[in-house]
């Protein structure tokens, strides 16, 4: 079965394949372009590399945030066309779940993706033997408040994505030693990851539909927070 | 397949609140346009709310894909070519049309054009009328534009003239807001003008007799309102239906005016209409009478083709198509394009 996986959700874009269990092709590049402009021509050339067409593909696997309201839906419209012109399934993971997958068999992972103003798209996940648990959903929250209940509820922490980075020293400062960062190589979403996950998932019957599938911004927009606001 | 004939265009447009796909035929002929619009999500926000649109764009854009495959009886495999909007618009709402159709071009290994929305208008007209051909001068009216054209071939436009404040269509909105009327209030206005005074309140026609083909809408916007509070501080009934048709007349004299100036400075004897606005009755019946009394023939499109659909795009789309422009797979969205 081969899978194909995309993450746009992050200034990265990620594109990888995975044949059974084994990946044949993963292409990560960071550069100042929209995912709009390289996202379908790096699908194309990590495809014509492996002499494979869209059609070849079995299962598409997409990150559907949270992450960037726009490059979400760059990635999910792109991969929900594929899908459709295909009729091959189609399974959203989770873009914070995928970033815990690249740190397997650590006690605590803790993946953060800047939502500026001083929150992280953040959860907290346990390796409990091969399987990542959930131990806190995924949410938005202020890094204070997060570190807070990391200090005071966890003693192994490893932290990743790139609200660890622009938050570091502060992480550094609340958690001391009971914190590790990623290597360089695992902080970032990549692409085998999603395909991985998606496999899990496919295995366990949770397939999503490309009519229906949308991003999980975990935000609601502005203006439907002053109108709820307003109404109460 | 020679290039051009029986040729199927799949577009889709997204630029701003209505997520429409379609299939176009040989660029005239509409076998499906399936048009899905988020007005009454927007209306409790009083204007369209862009990463709102956006969200519904990526929830609904499958299913109208689908339908529009349906409704024209056919499938993926008998598209030859992909059109896109891919500007001017909202950014986020342009990006989910433009992703698909990137994804559906290369899955299915056939050519895409970007389309200018624009453009896209003035092709809504050769849908309508198979018999029109440039050249031709050419009126955009809309909520987000107000531009005097003259085009030259299929793909070849020169811009004349634009506003250089609101557009035509925004005025409309702001007035209607005034008066009490709901979003989007341009229809209303129309309605309301047909039974009002027009002569009840000479309001100005902003740079009409200057010699420019550039319009201007605020300052009559300003007067609709100066006009509203003296009326109000002096406690006399406001005649919605007076002040609508006042306005509408002000803005209708303007755009008449300059498009039949300039379809006689280029001697054309065509006059095309296009854009939201171009649904406007007031707009509609004072260029017929005009075209009639100049010898110029005026061309307007459906009142379904005038709004924000994507037969037009397929249209446009084919038509750049035929003449070689052809987008890659890299291609930019242009949220701030202009019409050449
Ligand atoms: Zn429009």
């Amino acid at each position: 079965m081969k899978v194909l996986g995309i993450d746009t959700s992050t200034l990265m874009s990620t594109c990888a394949v995975l044949d059974g269990d084994r990946l044949i092709g993963e292409y990560s590049l960071s550069q100042d372009m929209s995912h709009s402009e390289k996202l379908v021509p790096m699908v194309k050339e990590v495809l014509d590399s492996l002499k494979l067409t869209i059609n070849d593909i079995d299962l598409f696997s997409v990150a559907k945030g949270p992450g960037s309201f726009t490059g979400l839906r760059i990635g999910i419209a792109t991969m929900k066309a594929f899908a459709h012109l295909t009729d091959k399934p189609i399974i959203g993971v989770s873009t914070l779940e995928a970033l815990a997958y690249n740190l397997p068999y650590n006690e605590i992972v803790v993946p953060m993706i800047d939502a500026r103003r001083e929150r992280v798209y953040t959860a907290i996940f346990k390796w409990e033997g091969k399987s990542l648990e959930t131990i806190m959903e995924p949410c938005v929250l202020e890094v204070d408040k997060l570190l807070d209940r990391l200090n005071s509820n966890h003693e192994k922490i490893v932290v990743n994505g790139d609200g660890s980075v622009v938050f570091k020293e502060r992480i550094k400062d609340r958690l001391k030693d009971k914190v590790q960062f990623s290597t360089i190589g695992q902080n970032m979403s990549r692409a085998s990851s999603i395909c991985e996950l998606a496999l899990l998932k496919y295995e366990r019957g949770q397939v999503d539909d490309f009519y229906t599938l949308a991003p999980d911004y975990l935000l609601e927009t502005q203006a439907q927070r002053e109108l709820r606001e307003r109404g109460k | 397949m020679i290039r051009g004939v029986g040729m199927l265009t799949l577009a889709i447009e997204t630029s701003c609140d209505e997520t429409s796909c379609a299939v176009i035929k040989d660029g005239r002929q509409v076998l499906s346009n399936i048009i899905s619009s988020q007005i009454d999500i927007h209306k409790r926000f009083g204007g369209v709310v862009p990463e709102i649109a956006s969200r519904k764009h990526i929830e609904s854009i499958n299913n109208i894909l689908q339908e529009a495959l349906d409704t024209a009886e056919v499938g993926f495999k008998d598209i030859d070519l992909i059109a896109v909007t891919r500007g001017p618009g909202l950014i986020g709402a342009l990006l989910v049309g433009l992703s698909t159709a990137k994804a559906l071009a290369y899955g299915l290994n056939i050519p895409i054009v970007g389309v200018n929305h624009i453009e896209g208008h003035v092709c809504a007209n050769f849908i309508d009328h198979k018999d029109l051909e440039p050249p031709f001068t050419c009126l955009i009216v809309s909520g987000g534009h107000t531009y005097l054209v003259q085009a030259n071939g299929y793909t070849d436009y020169e811009l004349i003239g634009r506003t250089r404040d609101d557009a035509a269509g925004e005025a409309f909105d702001k007035v209607a807001r005034s008066i009490g009327l709901p979003y989007p209030g341009g229809p209303h206005i129309d309605r309301l003008a047909k039974i009002g005074n027009m002569e009840s309140v000479a309001f100005p026609r902003v740079i009409i007799d200057e010699h420019t083909y550039d319009f201007s809408f605020s300052g009559l916007k300003t007067a609709v309102l100066n006009h509203l509070n003296q009326m109000k501080q002096k406690n006399e009934e406001i005649i919605v239906e007076d002040i609508a048709a006042s306005f509408q007349a002000a803005v209708l004299d303007v755009l008449v005016d300059k498009s039949f100036r300039l379809a006689k400075e280029r001697k054309s004897d065509k006059l095309v209409v296009a854009g939201g606005v171009a649904a406007n009755e007031g707009l509609r019946t004072m260029m017929m009478e005009r075209g009639k009394k100049e010898g110029i023939k005026v061309y307007y499109p459906s009142k379904i083709l005038c709004t924000d659909n994507a037969a037009m795009i397929g249209a446009a789309g084919y038509f750049n198509y035929i003449n070689g422009n052809v987008s890659d797979l890299g291609m930019k969205v242009m949220p701030n394009l202009d019409i050449k």
